[in-house]
């Protein structure tokens, strides 16, 4: 059951991002670059993404364990370090030079141009290869 | 290429992230970081693992789909070189790995938390998104 809500869930946060239009590289960085190309688009869907959310935080912060499980599988790491620091650099450094993310990046696989697959098994590599730090 | 502000598709786009991840936290207590599940997949399949792979692939079938239904929507190319491909997939990567989180966990999962971390890491990313962009473009 968890496995089959987990598809379903997985499909809705897909058409999300499909939607929006954040799985088009062109629109975050028409976001990301200011000029007459600007477009504001992107900050509509983190605000109302976050908007919704937050409700969901709330309930959270008034029970003790999930509607269907032992408990809340949250981080619980506080300290504002260094990995924290350098991995946010290079991720944004990443970002901005591509317009694209690992949620719109595993959505775009499907579109089977070279470019997004190249893209992908990058991330990947730099995953493997930050395990290697 | 010029793209259009488009409020309405963004706010039910951001609605659907935000209904997807809100189910997730409050049926079974997990946070939805995309960069944290494509990482799990580097581990060996434990049964707790499962619904990030179901996760996952409900992600890829809501891009099947929509490549049948309405492929329009999923227009958009990298118009950067192929190494500068490799180079920002890498960045994209390694970044992610050490910050443990991406748009979607640090972003809208952890800031709307109000996880001092997520903030932290989402400010800067943005920033530096945002000169990296301005620099390039």
């Amino acid at each position: 059951m968890k496995a089959i809500t987990s598809v379903f869930l997985g499909f809705i946060f897909g058409l999300g991002l499909i939607i929006s239009g954040m799985t088009n590289p062109d629109k975050v960085l028409n976001f990301l670059t200011f000029g007459e190309n600007w477009d504001g688009s992107l900050i509509i869907v983190m605000a109302v993404a976050m908007g919704i959310m937050m409700l969901a935080w709330f309930w959270v912060s008034k029970k003790d364990s999930p509607l269907f499980g032992e408990t809340f599988s949250l981080s619980n790491l506080k300290n504002v370090d260094r990995r924290l620091i350098t991995g946010s650099v290079l991720f944004g450094l990443g970002w901005g030079l591509s317009g694209i993310c690992p949620g719109p990046g595993l959505v775009q696989l499907v579109s089977l141009k070279m470019e997004f697959w190249l893209f992908f098994a990058s991330v990947l590599s730099g995953m493997w290869l930050a395990k290697k730090i | 290429m010029v793209t259009e502000f488009t409020p309405i598709s963004a706010a039910l786009g951001g609605a659907l992230i935000g209904i997807a991840c809100a189910l997730l936290l409050v049926l079974f207590g997990k946070v939805a970081g995309i960069s944290g599940l494509v990482k799990s997949l580097f581990t060996p399949l434990k049964p707790d693992n499962v619904w990030k792979v179901c996760f996952i692939a409900g992600l890829l079938i809501a891009g099947i789909a929509t490549s049948f239904i309405a492929p329009e929507l999923l227009e958009g190319d990298l118009n950067i070189p192929s190494w500068l491909i490799i180079v920002a997939g890498l960045l994209v990567g390694v970044g992610t790995s050490l910050a443990n989180g991406c748009t979607s966990g640090h972003g809208v999962c952890g800031m709307s938390r109000f996880s001092t971390r997520s903030w932290v890491s989402t400010c800067v990313f943005m920033l530096v998104a945002v000169i990296t962009a301005n620099l390039i473009g």
